[in-house]
């Protein structure tokens, strides 16, 4: 119902001494042979409605186990957490040839989680993919939690937590001794925490006029006096409809460039380095298509649950999840030809340590998690070509859920079979999570679904002010 | 932006469609009426054009924030890395610029968006206490034009006829805007 106004005529008064004015009101962006985006021929009030009274009542039996569930894994995490700090980096399988494996994997995984979340919510919006509105609150959410967990990584790893305040550049009294720009693992710490900020406020602005709607609406005193402070006083007016609107395409402009920055400089991690199966230019734009891939199944997975569970299947369609697995497809081709390109290039470049790190992947010890990682990442998503599989739940779900285990495993692989039999090979080595770093993974999860859970309960699960304006997608 | 106080007297109306509220607005400005401000559920795009809203500036905001974020951040690491405390790290030059360039794009980055969020807010007066008043039901399906009655000329029959001819289902006159 978006429409635009053309002046084509002034005000004329006629003889009667009324005045009159023409207009033209041109429908430019929507079409009849669009199908509507939400279904169930919603009016402006129903949206509200729908979106809000899934915060009011007390949370059901299903959310509490859902909750307590994901809080023991959480416990699990603080648990291994405290053991790895109180004790030492030693209660982690590392060694002295493998000295990253399972908390970088970790790290990288979640990472590539988040992407998805910044994918929809500023990629899709400059390219004004209308669909987004129905998944990218609950995709930024995801985005920053994830991102949440993935910091939780490095930090742990440096042994001493409490001073991981050291990688920032401030004047202290060794010195001023001063960081080192030229590592990529501090270029990691700007990009996380500047993707960190910006998701947050990208997804905060997003959320005010909803807040509003929140605030107008609740019955109860502790949710109306949290969203009357967070919601800023706001009204509506389109005077700040105008602002809001041009600093949210601000936002979005300066949030993709920063996506594909952030995992470009976490492959860096590894691209600038001398290893073998790490050192490679084809890193940035492999990994960024990966970490999409791996947030879409992400994103595919929680929500399916969500919809089904919240009874959102008029708001996030069958149509949102065929799109999400078209962009599935898409960046998981790019995966595929990118393992298929570190082959070729492996054994064209005619290194002996190359060729010795492709064959060891796939024919080595870890060829077990190399082979889950390539049907996962490489074959799974093909399925996708087939509109029957693209369009049914159950389908979307498994695959959803192999892809996630595919892409923890390409980190796995690219980072644990590159160290693992180094130049020397008096010095080979394998590597083995010990029963923290697993508790460390699991406890990451319930993280994630601790907060996640916790975001479905206080805030509207979906964007109403973008919803409405989509309502008339399919009308005119 | 008209201070809202000065609002003294108002007439608001009503509208169920975005298409009525648009039309009507463009109507009353082209009219002579002096539209004070528009309330919508949801941005009504058309709508700067309707009541002839100049664009947003703050996207200047956000490019010279970005420039000042560029100039610290380069800044920053030369005069740390190559200056204050220079130190060979692997025999790289200490001035080694194309490694500085990440954390400069971050730090653009990062000031760009901070300081246009922020000003955002300021303009359009938004923080935590404030207690602005909300038409009812705006944040939820309806569509409300507000005409200030600047002067005595304010002819409320033309206004009433005007806000019916383009299906506005409730008019509201009042005194204090706030």
């Amino acid at each position: 119902m978006a429409v635009s106004v053309r002046e084509v005529g002034r005000v004329e008064i006629n003889e009667t001494g009324q005045q009159t004015a023409s207009f033209e009101i041109a429908h430019p962006v929507y079409s009849k042979l669009r199908s509507p985006l939400i279904l169930g021929h919603k009016s402006y009030a129903d949206v509200t409605r729908d979106i809000c009274q899934l915060l009011d009542p007390k949370p059901g039996r299903g959310w509490w186990i859902s909750f307590s569930v994901s809080l023991v894994l959480l416990v699990i995490g603080v648990v291994a957490a405290v053991h790895t700090v109180t004790t030492g980096i030693g209660t982690w399988g590392l060694n002295k040839t493998v000295g990253w494996a399972f908390g970088i994997t970790n790290f990288v995984f979640w990472i590539g989680i988040g992407h998805a979340g910044t994918f929809i919510s500023a990629i899709l919006f400059l390219f004004n993919q209308k669909w987004r509105t129905s998944v990218n609150r609950s995709a930024e959410a995801m985005t920053l939690i994830a991102v949440m967990c993935a910091g939780l990584f490095p930090i742990i790893h440096m042994g001493r937590p409490w001073l991981f305040y050291w990688v920032l550049p401030y004047p202290n009294t060794r010195g001023t001794l001063w960081v080192n720009f030229r590592s990529p693992l501090l270029w990691d710490f700007f990009a996380i925490s500047t993707y960190f900020t910006i998701s947050a406020v990208f997804w905060y602005l997003g959320l005010v006029p909803d807040l509003a709607t929140a605030r107008d609406r609740t019955k109860s005193k502790l949710r109306q006096t949290l969203y009357r402070a967070m919601s800023l006083g706001w009204n509506g007016s389109n005077r700040t409809w105008s602002r809001y609107e041009t600093v949210y395409t601000v936002l979005a402009a300066l949030a993709t460039p920063l996506v594909l920055s952030v995992h470009s400089i976490v492959s860096f991690d590894f691209a600038t380095s001398l290893i073998p199966g790490w050192h490679s230019t084809i890193f940035p734009p492999y990994f960024v298509a990966g970490a999409v891939f791996s947030g879409f199944a992400m994103v595919m997975t929680l929500m399916i649950l969500v919809r089904k569970l919240m009874h959102l299947e008029d708001y996030i369609t069958a149509q949102h999840l065929e799109n999400m697995c078209k962009v599935a497809l898409l960046t998981g081709s790019i995966v595929g030809l990118a393992y298929v390109t570190e082959i070729f290039i492996g054994v064209y470049s005619g290194n002996p340590n190359e060729i010795f790190v492709i064959i060891n992947r796939g024919l080595g010890p870890y060829a077990w998690a190399y082979w889950i990682m390539f049907s996962c990442n490489a074959l799974v998503p093909q399925l996708f070509w087939f509109k029957k599989l693209r369009t049914s739940i159950p389908a979307i779900f498994t695959l959803s859920i192999l892809i996630n285990v595919g892409m923890w495993f390409e980190r796995f692989v690219i980072i644990v079979t590159s160290l693992h039999r180094d130049f020397l090979p008096s010095s080979w080595a394998m590597y083995t999570p010990t029963i923290t770093e697993v508790g460390l993974l699991v406890g990451s999860f319930g993280l994630f679904f601790t907060a996640f859970l916790i975001f479905l309960r206080l805030f509207p699960v979906i964007s109403i002010n973008e919803v409405k304006g989509v309502l008339g997608y399919a009308k005119h | 932006m008209p201070n809202i106080e000065s609002a003294k007297r108002f007439t608001a109306a009503f509208f169920e469609r975005e298409e009525d509220l648009i039309a009507g607005a463009a109507e009353a400005r082209l009219a002579g009426f002096e539209v004070y401000d528009v309330y919508t559920p949801y941005p009504v795009h058309g709508m700067d054009r309707a009541v002839a809203l100049p664009p947003s500036r703050l996207t200047w905001i956000a490019l010279l924030a970005g420039a000042l974020g560029l100039v610290f951040g380069l800044t920053l690491q030369v005069w740390t890395s190559a200056y204050d405390w220079p130190l060979n790290v692997g025999g790289k030059p200490f001035n080694s610029f194309p490694l500085f360039i990440p954390v400069t794009f971050e730090l653009t980055v990062l000031f760009s968006g901070l300081i246009a969020i922020g000003v955002l807010f300021a303009r359009n007066r938004m923080w935590l206490f404030s207690k602005r008043r909300v038409f009812e039901r705006v944040t939820d399906d309806r569509f409300v034009l507000v005409l200030k009655q600047s002067d005595a000329s304010f002819d409320i029959d033309k206004a009433q006829r005007l806000f019916s001819r383009h299906h506005a289902i409730d008019v509201v006159e009042g005194d204090q805007f706030v």
